[in-house]
């Protein structure tokens, strides 16, 4: 009421600029805090030396000042851009253009075409995505019949014009499929980690097989 | 100019050296009276550069400390701790292009930033640096100097609604118009904190005002120091008083349309306002340049400077942005009133000192000043307790939240 609140938050701010637990915690966004075992593996030696060799790079890096230009760690489960597309996978049928609440998935096909997965498919002529309205919610990964489409996992996807901003065939062809395993947790049963790097090929990727009628029988039953 | 060391440049000196060097060319009677001209455009120049160049660091510094006060790094890229900051931001805003939207009033538009540098810079003018010379100020010793500054100052709620409205822009109008109400309700306690200063200094030159402050004003009169503070930092809407330029709420305020080089002009007149106020301030608040003798004045000045600087600084890390209502009922409901009962205070103790003959020619002695600020040390605690047991306590009218209409769902049997 004595507005001594405002002095509180001025003294927390104050405690921010001295204190040096809360400076040393800084560290900015494309790169990582690095430990001097860290420090040690980037230089090619042996940790041990290299503590021995370098006293004050291994004291700031026990300070936390020394770093790396390097990401934090990030979760597999990321919904990112770069869509994962498998045109091996793919029939055409214009699902995901229907699911999308925002109308930006484009397709054109035209007859005969052939799909390693299903034999018999439409030939896909345009498939365009418009990432800059993209919001990201996954519908269209849910309504694939098929498991063709899936969320990518990078975000680093800044251009100079809006344009450039739309993923065509081509593109979502010559792509990396590093599919996020947000609609997809058995990929990781895998070991299939985006972020790592490590990619999902066409037949990997379905979300399981097919069941068998007797399968089937038992669960029903079971209920 | 007896005691004036040879490096101090003042309009006097160069005057004299201008005067000097067309006598030794011998232009003596044709153009002896262009030396005044030469002076007064080579000490703009100056003091226009040094302002533009402190300004320029300012921003880094000050991009710098906040990002310290809230646990983020400021600008760190460009080059040694991101010094060139700054240089980088003016380059690119050169060469982004001048729009102008079509719809805008464009001579105003284009006169906006202008009208918002120059008052700041003409503050400059009258700025006592140095204690080189008792008669003597930086540029100027004008005898009306304190009402030159409030006069000056008060053209800015003009230049942000020159800006507002010629931009045709409702997010600018918006903002300008709550600048214009903002500026000219705050241009009152600022007036009112002035005069209790000038009821003690008795005069309105500024070399005077420093020369009186036997006891610095903060120390006689921190009510008045508080409402100056206050309403200066509205004067020159930085947080917690931005509401011209809420970025939360308005795009940017009245500088949403302008890009390019009237941009940065606009942003080089809001930042170097904390810098001038800061002088003014110190002038008035700090005693100027009084120090202890082992330093120059001047460097006791830009000490005094740094010091509000960062308190400015900390104040805008810390506190969040009010309400425009908010703004307008701490301009009139409380800065006004204590604007007033600070004036009464000083009155009233200045005429006790005339009745107890405590008075040496017109300026109060230092004992008697000293016992004022006790006096006044205790009133303003016991005022800031009366005033927050007032306006703390008033319960404002909220409704009760009703239901919306969609929140149903899931209460009732399926």
């Amino acid at each position: 009421m004595y507005g001594l609140g405002l002095f509180k938050g001025l003294g927390i701010t104050m405690k921010n600029l001295v204190s040096p637990s809360r400076q040393f915690n800084i560290v900015q966004y494309p790169n990582k805090r690095a430990s001097p075992f860290d420090l040690a593996k980037v230089e090619d030696q042996n940790p041990i030396s290299f503590i021995v060799g370098h006293p004050i790079k291994t004291f700031r890096s026990l300070l936390g000042l020394e770093v790396l230009e390097d990401r934090m760690p990030q979760h597999a489960n990321f919904r990112g851009e770069e869509f994962a597309w498998y045109d091996q996978r793919c029939t055409g049928c214009a699902s995901c253009a229907k699911y999308c609440p925002l109308g930006i998935i484009k397709i054109v096909t035209g007859t005969s075409g052939v799909n390693q997965q299903e034999g018999q498919s439409y030939d896909i002529d345009v498939f365009d995505i418009d990432i800059g309205r993209c919001m990201f919610c996954g519908l269209c990964v849910e309504a694939c019949p098929y498991d063709a489409l899936h969320m990518g996992s990078g975000f680093e996807e800044g251009k100079y014009r809006r344009s450039d901003l739309i993923i065509n065939v081509d593109q979502l062809k010559a792509a990396e499929k590093k599919p996020s395993t947000w609609f997809r947790p058995q990929l990781t049963n895998r070991g299939h980690d985006p972020i790592k790097g490590s990619t999902a090929d066409w037949d990997e990727v379905g979300r399981h097989e097919k069941p068998t009628l007797e399968d089937q029988g038992e669960r029903w039953a079971k209920r | 100019m007896t005691s004036t060391p040879a490096f101090f440049i003042s309009f006097d000196s160069l005057k004299i050296l201008f005067a000097d060097l067309i006598e030794l060319l011998g232009f003596g009677e044709s153009l002896g009276w262009s030396a005044g001209l030469l002076a007064g455009i080579s000490i703009s120049f100056l003091i226009i550069n040094v302002m533009v160049m402190a300004t320029a660091f300012y921003t880094w510094f000050e991009r710098r400390m906040i990002g310290r006060f809230q646990v983020r790094r400021g600008p760190n890229r460009n080059g040694p701790f991101g010094i060139l900051q700054p240089f980088a931001d003016v380059l690119k805003l050169i060469m982004k292009e001048d729009t102008i939207p079509d719809a805008a009033d464009k001579p105003v538009f284009t006169l906006a930033p202008i009208a918002l540098l120059a008052p700041t810079l003409m503050i400059m003018i009258v700025i006592p640096f140095g204690t080189y010379a008792s008669d003597q100020a930086f540029l100027s010793n004008l005898n009306i100097g304190i009402l030159f500054i409030v006069g000056v100052t008060s053209v800015n709620s003009i230049a942000i609604f020159m800006a507002g409205w010629g931009s045709r822009n409702k997010y600018a109008i918006l903002g300008s118009m709550r600048g214009a109400a903002m500026l000219i309700s705050y241009e009152i306690p600022m007036a009112l904190g002035i005069t209790s200063v000038l009821l003690l200094s008795g005069s309105l030159a500024m070399t005077e005002i420093v020369q009186s402050q036997s006891v610095w004003f903060i120390l006689v009169m921190p009510m008045g120091f508080f409402v100056f503070m206050a309403a200066s930092t509205a004067e020159m809407s930085r947080t917690p008083f931005d509401q011209i330029e809420a970025e939360s709420e308005l795009g940017s305020g009245y500088n949403t349309e302008y890009s390019g080089i009237k941009f940065a002009v606009l942003f080089l007149a809001e930042f170097m306002a904390p810098i001038v106020t800061s002088a003014v301030v110190t002038t008035l608040f700090l005693g100027g340049s009084q120090g202890f003798d082992f330093l120059p004045g001047g460097i006791w000045f830009a000490i005094k400077m740094f010091v509000l600087i960062f308190l400015l600084l900390w104040v805008r890390s810390t506190w969040p942005r009010l309400r425009i209502d908010q703004i307008m009922g701490f301009a009139w409901k409380t800065l006004f009133g204590l604007g007033l009962f600070n004036i009464f205070l000083v009155a009233v103790e200045f005429m006790v000192a005339v009745e107890l003959g405590q008075t040496s020619d017109g300026s109060l002695t230092t004992e008697y000043m000293l016992i004022m600020a006790a006096v006044n040390w205790l009133v303003t605690i016991i005022a800031f307790v009366i005033l927050a047991n007032f306006v703390g306590k008033k319960k404002y009218h909220r409704p009760e939240p009703t239901a919306s209409p969609l929140a149903n769902m899931g209460t009732g049997g399926d």
